[in-house]
């Protein structure tokens, strides 16, 4: 195999890329999760605005989103602070 | 002598201490053990838990510690001479702050990734574990105090840092945005903002910002205190992501970039050390060296903030047990050398005897300018390798500020978390309310700034250097105090720990002593309840460990087999 200084170079950038990701996240991995949480928990909450009673001129749009958003609904009415599900038609504990 | 000699000894102590002492506390103390389940991989959540890159790992342990503080300590100690300084750095750090801060990882590590406030609640009684949160929320409150004093004084006396500082901050605002809105990889945002950011050291050095001398009756150092606490406040709700996240990383380029030139200034430059190895005139209003150098010089030789970064997040990012060695040890000794470098700027980055005399004519011109000593110094160190003096005195004042600045964001909300434990702890839910702690630590961090030396209203902060090394060394004491009963309880030898606790427990509480006997003596009525609180907690402490040794316990109590 002959010597690719283009790709040596390449891979070397991408190694340190690869570096540069891990060290910043390092310190900060448990506050990022709660940011990118915080963002989700907000998301869901218009997703399922219709379905608590809060009008939403977007529901028929979001309704869709909703199936993929049930995986972790649980969770997040706990998170909530809502002991049991919200929604009359969803029971899920 | 010249500083280059100086330095190659220190670098030769270092090495020495991690080549065969660290290896000797590895095998034969800790017996790492490279098939040791660490939490990183048993609690794996990819959160909090994530087994990661030693050299990652090492470098984000490192840039924790090392701040401002290892800096303005020997800035401050350099009163006494140089010798003395260096000797207590280097002995410090090889013997005590190299087994404490790997100590502290390992014992972390082998207690599922726990804090050793939690370590204390187990290994000495769930009281300790209160007191150690009492301790840390006074060791906060002072950081802020007095770091915000720190930034003051360098805005005042460096006005061309003011600009950079200032700009770092949208630089690290829209690299957070960048990185974590748009999905963008880390490297080339971090790089532009790092050379933008080197970009406006020029600008600063053109443009110097200063507020006028007085307004409203208080001078400027006490606005830019109560503008950077205000600040800190603010901060600290601002999500981390959003600001202390690129500010940190930036900082960890910073000091490396710091740190190399102020050697290579050394030993290119090659500068005669002007500042006497042991200062026999000493100005009238310095305390005894015995034993106030101990608690002046505390981050660089032994400091209890490093435990709570190993047994923070260090510890439950290990992915080895055998790493701990490396990141626990060699990170003790890289903030060693920075203090190291401290010491040089100070000893020899003055042309004259003269010049240096200026900065250490009395202790408390010593305490509110000996980091204005170390950026001259270093500055000059910066000329030897080609750049204006000017530009490598913005440069080392801008780092030194963003050091204390992210500190101060940093504690702050530390803080509050500390608050928030608390009012669970013994049932105060209004501490759980986040608007409501950041207006409380405000409020009291403004307070002891202003109040701490009622003679010199905002100015004042670094009157409670002594009193915060103190603390510092007390938490010190307490992590020292845990290692040797678990030492003592699995069959280790526990004196590598215990004479270092007997030290420092013994200089802390003598430094106290005469701290608060000072304070009564000024009338310092804030200063003196303050003191003696912490006095009293450092005596209880002491006594709860005595009593910890009495108690039966089996080595499995302590730490998990594997």
């Amino acid at each position: 195999m002959s010597w690719n200084p283009a790709n040596r170079v390449r891979r070397i950038s991408a190694r340190i890329a690869a570096f540069y990701d891990t060290a910043y996240a390092a310190p900060y991995r448990r506050h990022q999760r709660r940011a990118q949480r915080r963002q989700e928990d907000l998301f869901r909450l218009l997703v399922m605005s219709e379905a608590l009673g809060i009008p939403n001129p977007a529901s028929f749009y979001t309704l869709e989103l909703l199936p993929f958003l049930l995986e972790d609904f649980h969770a997040w009415h706990l998170r909530m602070g809502l002991e049991h599900s919200p929604l009359d038609g969803f029971r899920c504990c | 002598m010249t500083s280059w000699v100086l330095a190659l000894f220190a670098f030769a102590a270092f090495f020495a201490g991690y080549r065969f002492y660290s290896k000797y506390l590895a095998e034969q103390v800790f017996r790492l053990d490279p098939d040791f389940t660490t939490p990183a991989h048993r609690f794996n959540d990819g959160i909090d838990f994530v087994p990661t890159n030693r050299f990652v790992l090492w470098g984000h342990h490192f840039t924790s510690v090392a701040g401002a503080a290892p800096i303005v300590g020997p800035a401050i100690a350099m009163i006494w001479g140089w010798g003395p300084a260096l000797a207590w750095v280097l002995v410090g750090t090889v013997f005590i702050a190299g087994i404490h801060d790997f100590g502290t990882l390992w014992a972390s590590a082998r207690n599922r990734g726990v804090s050793m406030g939690a370590i204390a609640r187990n290994v000495i009684s769930p009281r300790a574990f209160n007191l150690f949160l009492l301790i840390i929320f006074f060791l906060m409150l002072m950081v802020n105090a007095v770091f915000a004093v720190i930034i003051g004084t360098l805005f005042t006396n460096f006005p061309a840092s003011v600009i950079p500082y200032w700009m770092q901050i949208p630089i690290a605002l829209t690299i957070g945005w960048l990185i974590y809105r748009r999905g963008v990889g880390v490297l080339w945002p971090a790089l532009i903002g790092l050379l933008l950011l080197l970009g406006l050291v020029g600008v600063g050095a053109a443009v110097p910002v200063s507020l006028p001398a007085s307004i409203g009756g208080l001078p400027d150092i006490a606005w830019w205190t109560a503008i950077m606490l205000a600040y800190g406040a603010f901060a600290s709700r601002l999500p981390v992501w959003l600001l202390l996240q690129p500010r940190d990383f930036m900082n960890a380029h910073l000091l490396f970039i710091g740190l190399i030139l102020i050697y290579l200034g050394v030993f290119v430059g090659r500068p005669e050390i002007v500042a006497p190895i042991y200062n026999t005139a000493l100005p009238p209003d310095t305390p005894p060296l015995l034993p106030l150098l101990f608690v002046t010089i505390a981050c660089g030789a032994i400091s209890g903030f490093h435990g709570l970064v190993s047994s923070g997040t260090t510890s439950k990012q290990i992915g080895q047990e055998t790493d701990a060695r490396f990141i626990g040890y060699l990170g003790s000794t890289g903030e060693g050398l920075l203090a190291v470098a401290a010491i040089l700027a100070c000893a020899a980055g003055f042309a004259t005897f003269d010049a240096w005399s200026v900065h250490y004519e009395s202790w408390a011109h010593a305490s509110s300018s000996g980091i204005a000593a170390f950026v001259s110094g270093a500055g000059n160190f910066m000329a030897h390798l080609g750049l204006p003096v000017t530009l490598g005195t913005t440069f080392v004042s801008m780092m030194v500020v963003c050091f204390a600045a992210t500190s101060l964001d940093t504690s702050m909300r530390l803080q509050r978390f500390v608050l928030a434990e608390l009012g669970r702890q013994y049932r105060v839910p209004v501490l759980a309310n986040i608007n409501f702690t950041t207006a409380l630590v405000f409020v009291l961090c403004v307070a002891l700034a202003f109040f701490a030396d009622p003679e010199r209203p905002g100015q004042g902060g670094m009157i409670l250097w002594p009193l915060f090394g103190t603390t510092n060394q007390l938490t010190a004491a307490l992590s020292l105090l845990i290692l040797t009963l678990i030492f003592w309880y699995t069959k280790r030898p526990y004196l590598l720990t215990l004479i270092p606790f007997l030290f420092v427990a013994t200089v802390t509480t003598w430094a106290m002593f005469i701290n608060v006997g000072n304070y009564l003596a000024q009338g310092n009525l804030l200063l003196t309840g303050i003191g003696g609180l912490l006095l009293a907690l450092n005596i209880w402490l002491i006594l709860e460990g005595v009593a910890a040794i009495r108690r039966p316990r089996q080595a499995d109590d302590v730490l998990e087999s594997g």
